[in-house]
């Protein structure tokens, strides 16, 4: 296995991460509206990433500067090919961090109320356009013989890759239902296992026919199996939800994230971005890679510090381990 | 205006802007953390009060800056993909291990412990806790040092080769430990630090001051007494980073003149090699005809600064340009910066830190300790200091009042400098993007339209400039309220909290969103 294999896996693992962990606060995100009753309601489902939501996000600047440093061309494509869209996410990104913290600042309803705005509308977009962008990637764009995106912001806008969008808007709003019934208790608790099964009917829909599109034009026997995973995972988490296993229904929901991620992942290689105008213009792990020097440095750096940061990432999440609800909002 | 230079006009003016922006709460980040650290490291030892007063009054404005750092630092992560993608194929093999680095390093580092100090206050004991705040402290300084490897290795690349029309690392420890990455990293670490003495400074003399004003009955003696120790705090601070960032800068600019003639002639509006070259205090001068119409230099000065002698010949910007035209041909029209810029950015760097340095200096003086005063002078730890000039003497009134205001306004002084000091050594830097390998005009992303960069550009500068609004008013609300009437916890938190089903467990926490 070349080191440029090593490193497409890496950063698949750095993007599912990010798509497991931060797709939940998405969805705790949206939650804020459509669960919450109330003032009190809604700071419980805020509270529940508080302390995680911004390590969440590192996972994206990790995977950002992996991509730079081991795929400069895969970066360069990517991010200057997407350019509108790239950049209503980082707003929405930049606005949603904001919100959190300073949401409580000030006991003021209105703005209070804005910064609810900012919270629901900034999870759903990037939510939404994190599938827009994966499911363009997969299918291919416009790339001429230099790497360089050639098409609109509008050919981005295709029925594949909004498809795309609708998965991991619903998949993310499910993902969240269920981290917010096992981090709380109370009444808030039994809604939200009820808001997931519905959530988790419509991801199923959404979910199926994306995979199996994607199975047909892109697919190979391995995507096939993480797609036959994450099916599978999906549907043991809307059933452990409904008997009230919320623990095992979390890990499940997780699973399906990881799968469906995984079998994009899977469906690309051994290209990075494929062109849609011609296949020998695609980016590959070999021609869009970085040298072997670098790649062996950042391998020993990744090996090393990749467990690290999961051990206290993972201890973080035991700290905050316990259920929260309305009792425990200070005034 | 041709299309060329307008693209690559854009993509400056909103590279610059987001990166200015950013580094307005990144040296408060840097230099709050370690000092909020400090303070509640003081609490735990020895349980008084004024410092666990002093670390949640700290901690509070460290949190609403921080939250901007983190939010402005994602546009980084992405822009050179977004608006430089020639410039991130040409150089990713080198630039982005260390931005790989960073973020797997010290990004995840910051971001959990953050967390964790946060929301920790009630569950975690307290040493663990006290540990998560310098851990953060420990993150963002790591941030610093990968960051200005990376920025060091455009201002002089080294551990390189050319290959396939790009440049690939060979040396990787050459890229982080080079003179240049060394001395930015001593000179941005010690600037940070005068940022946050100075930040600490204006805020508790704006305390104090109002204490002083207050009845005495009406004054809380450990809230005074947390502000005092945070006034004199901040001014030790800021004396030492002062006198730190002046070593560290002369040191840099020593390499500079070795590295970057170019920049450091434009730093000085120096036309012609002089020898010995004299430093220039103010210059206005004809740059389309090279030289200058006025002029105040200080004789020898520049040859000290260069070299270290007052005799060594220093080389000027049109002997400069003329040896880098005969070096690398016509990749660039000239090789000359904006020279009124790069002139009056670097005075303008260095007469706004050193400002603070010097009102420091006079502030620890001012308000020294009271072995050094007559005995009907001397004040207790929980009031407001007196100002002394001599033994004996008290600073009269008109003289007091411009004190306590020169206090107040130091802080925005060494913002002002870092932010001089990044637009000086970026824009001496030009035409060159990566010096003498590749132009600011070659970097920019060819695919990107104009009508896409406006559209950035303006989106960005407005959510900038109403967060920036936002931000302030949060500070200045937070700033005024002075510290907490919160009582320091009576006993230590178990790690995770009171357990499930306990009688604590329904408790308000004692912090939450």
């Amino acid at each position: 296995m070349h080191l440029h294999d090593v490193w497409f896996v890496l950063i698949a693992v750095l993007w599912i991460g990010y798509f497991f962990l931060e797709g939940f606060d998405f969805g705790v995100g949206i939650l804020t509206r459509i669960l919450a009753r109330d003032e009190r309601e809604r700071r419980v489902l805020i509270n529940t990433i508080g302390p995680v939501w911004d390590g969440n996000e590192v996972w994206l600047l990790t995977a950002g500067g992996a991509t730079f440093a081991a795929f400069p061309d895969w970066y360069a494509t990517l991010f200057s090919g997407f350019y509108l869209a790239l950049l209503l996410i980082l707003v929405c990104l930049i606005i949603r961090g904001v919100a959190f913290e300073y949401r409580a600042k000030r006991d003021d309803a209105q703005w209070k109320r804005n910064w609810d705005h900012a919270i629901f509308w900034c999870s759903l977009l990037p939510a939404f356009l994190w599938g827009v962008a994966f499911g363009n990637i997969v299918h291919g764009t416009k790339i001429d013989a230099h790497m360089e995106y050639v098409g609109s912001f509008w050919d981005l806008l295709n029925a594949y890759s909004i498809l795309g969008g609708v998965v991991t808007l619903t998949l993310f709003t499910f993902h969240g239902a269920v981290f917010t019934a096992l981090k709380t208790n109370g009444e808030i608790r039994e809604r939200a296992r009820a808001l997931a099964l519905k959530a988790g009917v419509v991801t199923a829909l959404a979910a199926l026919a994306f995979l199996i599109w994607t199975q047909l034009h892109h697919g190979d026997s391995w995507s096939f199996a993480a797609m036959v995973v994450a099916v599978l995972a999906l549907v043991g988490a809307i059933g452990m939800n409904q008997i009230g296993r919320e623990g095992w229904a979390f890990i499940l929901s997780g699973v399906t994230v990881v799968a469906a991620v995984a079998m994009l992942f899977l469906s690309l290689f051994p290209d990075v971005m494929p062109s849609s105008l011609n296949p020998a213009w695609s980016l590959t792990v070999s021609n869009a890679s970085a040298s072997s020097y670098t790649l062996g440095i950042m391998t020993w750096v990744a090996g090393f510090m990749t467990p690290v940061v999961l051990v206290y990432q993972g201890w973080t999440y035991w700290v905050f381990r316990r259920r929260i609800g309305v009792q425990n909002m200070p005034a | 205006m041709e299309l060329a230079l307008a693209h690559e006009t854009m993509a400056r003016w909103q590279f610059g802007i987001t990166t200015v922006y950013h580094f307005l709460f990144v040296p408060l980040t840097i230099s709050l953390s370690a000092l909020v650290a400090g303070l509640q490291t003081a609490w735990v030892r020895t349980g008084r009060e004024k410092y666990f007063k002093a670390t949640k009054f700290w901690g509070k404005l460290f949190l609403i800056n921080i939250a901007m750092g983190v939010v402005t630092g994602i546009v980084q992560e992405f822009q050179f993909g977004m608006s430089w993608s020639n410039y991130s194929r040409f150089v990713g093999d080198i630039f982005g291990a260390p931005l790989a680095f960073e973020a797997l390093i010290a990004f995840f580092f910051e971001s959990t412990f953050i967390g964790l100090w946060i929301f920790g206050w009630d569950r975690l004991p307290k040493k663990l806790h006290l540990l998560s705040i310098w851990m953060v402290s420990i993150g963002t300084v790591l941030s610093a040092y990968f960051i200005l490897a990376a920025n060091s290795w455009m201002q002089h690349p080294v551990g390189y080769e050319l290959k396939n029309g790009r440049a690939q690392l060979t040396d990787f420890p050459k890229v982080l430990f080079q003179n240049t990455t060394l001395v930015v990293v001593f000179h941005t670490i010690t600037a940070a630090f005068l940022v946050g003495g100075a930040f600490m400074i204006g805020i508790a003399a704006y305390q104090l001051r109002r204490a002083s004003r207050l009845a005495a009955e009406d004054r809380e003696p450990v809230k005074v007494a947390s502000m005092k120790t945070s006034l004199r705090l901040g001014l030790v601070v800021c004396l030492l980073a002062g006198l730190g960032t002046a070593i560290s800068g002369d040191a840099l600019g020593k390499v500079m003149f070795e590295q970057q003639p170019m920049k450091m002639a434009a730093a000085e509006a120096l036309w012609d090699t002089e020898s010995p070259a004299p430093f220039s205090v103010f210059a206005y001068g004809d740059v389309a005809k090279g030289h200058n119409t006025v002029e105040i230099t200080v004789p020898g000065l520049l040859s000290f600064l260069a070299k270290g002698d007052l005799t060594s010949p220093v080389p000027g910007i049109n002997n400069t340009n003329a040896a880098e035209k005969a070096k690398f041909g016509d990749k660039a029209p000239n090789y000359e910066p904006n020279i009124p810029t790069t002139f009056w950015a670097f005075r303008w760097m260095i007469g706004f830190g050193m400002t603070s340095f010097v009102i420091a200096a006079v502030g620890l003086w001012l308000t020294r300790r009271r072995f050094w005063l007559a005995p009907e002078f001397r004040r207790a730890g929980d009031e407001v200091p007196l100002f002394m000039l001599t033994r004996t003497r008290e600073l009269g009134p008109t003289l007091t009042k411009w004190a306590w205001r020169g206090a107040i306004w130091t802080l925005a002084f060494p913002l002002i400098a870092c932010s001089w000091g990044w637009i000086f050594t970026e824009m001496g830097r030009q035409p060159w993007v990566v010096y003498g390998l590749m132009t600011t005009a070659d970097a920019v992303s060819p695919g990107v339209s104009i009508g896409e960069q406006w559209t950035s550009l303006i989106v960005l500068t407005l959510l900038y400039g109403i967060l920036a609004v936002v931000e302030v008013k949060l500070m200045v609300k937070y700033a005024k309220a002075g510290p907490t009437d919160e009582q320091p916890p009576t006993k230590d938190p178990t790690l995770g909290g009171p357990p499930a089903g306990s009688e604590d467990a329904d408790k308000p926490f004692a912090f939450a969103y």
